[in-house]
């Protein structure tokens, strides 16, 4: 189904290192799949690799109690992926922490709006490694 | 640019349209949000069509502040986090360092954890309980949760040396030793709380004016409370099963009799008895342990500079509400490549504008209370 899958069991989950084009086919299949029920995300965040983005998600299944890790690998310059809100509502809002923190754009998100920076943050992305504030950032 | 003028100007009470909606604020300075949490609502008569928060008015990058911080300094921050259970999160924080480390705690800093978890818990559903009831208008409870809560503080304040960041986990154990009085004053407490519970059933929870402002106000179904993320009396009250104390038990919670507690109702009133009968276990936790504390080390002997191999650690833990996790990516390095908490309080309010949809407003601070926010955990 997914060619382009790497599978990685050494950690305490498994772990599916994917590209975004094949993700939202893996995210219907594993919301919706009665054998595998991963309903419960309890984690969604992005690490920025100073050469690419990762977009980390943790799922559960709150009736078979097993856990996945996914790790979509994207452009830098150029980050998009497919918003998974419609398998998992609470996506919508981590989603739209992660677009103003790494400026990660998610396609098809109902309301992809700053929510907690305020105005004016546009394109400016705190927790990328390279972000500068000369006044508000103290380096220890 | 001052965002909150901006909103309140394009936001101002009128009515827009010929559908006859407007918007109001709730905050940023509001009483029953318990901090600055800014709610924009939308509302056709008495009717609630949109619940949309705003925040940010306490975000202090808790995230980028710890990759510049060491293993042994970055717990500390967390405590400001959700400030009401700081013990718990120092807690998921010391066991995620010590997950990659492996190191073995020593079994008397393993109970001590435990012990002060479960105070800590006590301690924040009484401030729930309170300042619940005083956002339905009754202001006596507040003063009767506040009286058990006290001894609770003075007993952190005497092991850890401060009442509410306590401060007192650090990676190996506990920072110091428990206070020579510390059995006594909880063995006090106990007796104390014993004796003042039923008050609390007879003030609130069988009052009827309470129930019916309760009842069937707010309802989440179990499928809508595993979708929108949420964890802790909230997702508990909906009947999903998420304690992470049994669920992935840390700590000696495997060791330990208690249960889980459970309501299907759904509705704020579930949510509510939640917490009550939540804080009965706590109770029960406590006086298995009480006795029970082994001799020994407190702290296990570790190096002085911390370095997590290369690789991802991941804990969670069960706070007063619901599931903190700590994702640690490290690079091998003596501090933290990319940290993120997954508080409680952020996927839990996500459900807010789900379940206070064509409700009335009145019956807004019931369903913000049953979902006790705690803003700092929030905006992190």
């Amino acid at each position: 189904m997914l060619p382009t899958a790497a599978f990685d069991e050494s950690g305490e989950w498994l772990n599916v290192e994917l590209t975004a084009e094949d993700w939202p086919k893996l995210a219907g299949a594993l919301c919706k799949d009665s054998h595998l029920a991963l309903d419960y995300m309890f984690c969604l965040t992005c690490i920025d690799w100073k050469t690419h983005l990762t977009m980390v998600y943790h799922l559960h299944s709150t009736s078979f109690r097993h856990n996945i890790v996914v790790k979509v690998k994207l452009d830098r310059n150029k980050p998009e992926v497919v918003s998974v809100c419609k398998c998992w509502r609470t996506a919508e809002f981590h989603e739209r922490e992660v677009y103003e923190m790494f400026g990660v754009n998610f396609l098809n998100h109902p309301d992809l709006r700053l929510l907690i920076l305020p105005d004016g943050w546009e394109g400016k992305n705190p927790l990328r490694k390279d972000f500068e504030d000369p006044i508000n950032m103290i380096r220890l | 640019m001052y965002r909150e003028t901006q909103i309140i100007k394009e936001t101002s009470p009128g009515i827009v349209g010929e559908t006859g909606e407007f918007t109001i604020n709730v905050g940023p300075q509001h009483p029953a949000t318990h901090g600055v949490l800014h709610l924009v609502i939308t509302l056709s008569g008495e009717t609630i069509m949109k619940v949309e928060p705003h925040l940010g008015y306490i975000h202090r990058s808790i995230e980028k502040m710890c990759e510049s911080l060491t293993y042994r300094q970055f717990i500390y921050v967390t405590s400001r986090m959700d400030y009401l259970s700081s013990h718990i999160n120092n807690h998921a924080c010391a066991l995620c360092v010590e997950k990659g480390m492996q190191i073995e705690v020593p079994e008397r800093a393993k109970v001590i954890r435990v012990l002060m978890d479960e105070l800590t818990r006590i301690a924040s559903h009484e401030l729930w309980w309170g300042a619940m009831a005083m956002d339905l208008g009754a202001f006596t409870p507040f003063f009767h949760a506040f009286r058990e809560r006290e001894s609770i503080n003075e007993i952190m304040e005497e092991t850890c040396g401060a009442r509410l960041t306590m401060n007192y986990n650090v990676p190996g154990g506990v920072m110091q030793d428990l206070h020579p009085d510390f059995q006594r004053k909880v063995k006090e407490f106990l007796k104390l709380y014993k004796s003042k519970i039923h008050e609390y059933d007879e003030l609130v929870t069988g009052n009827i004016i309470f129930q019916n402002r309760m009842k069937g106000v707010g309802m989440l179904s179990a499928k809508d409370a595993i979708s929108y993320g949420c964890s802790g009396p909230t997702a508990r009250g909906s009947g999903v099963s998420s304690d992470i104390r049994k669920v992935y038990p840390y700590g000696i919670y495997d060791k330990l009799e208690f249960d889980e507690v459970l309501e299907t109702g759904g509705d704020s009133f579930a949510r509510y008895m939640v917490r009550i009968r939540e804080m009965q276990q706590s109770i029960r936790i406590i006086e298995q342990l009480i006795d029970n504390i082994p001799e020994g080390d407190f702290q296990a002997k570790t190096k002085a500079v911390l370095k997590l191999p290369k690789g991802e650690f991941y804990t969670k833990v069960e706070t007063a509400r619901g599931e903190l996790g700590v994702y640690i990516v490290s690079e091998g390095g003596t501090t933290p490549y990319r940290i993120k908490f997954r508080s409680p309080g952020f996927s839990n309010l996500s459900v807010l504008d789900h379940i206070a949809r064509g409700s009335k407003i009145g019956d807004l601070v019931a369903m913000m209370g049953t979902l006790d926010l705690v803003i700092p955990d929030i905006d992190r």
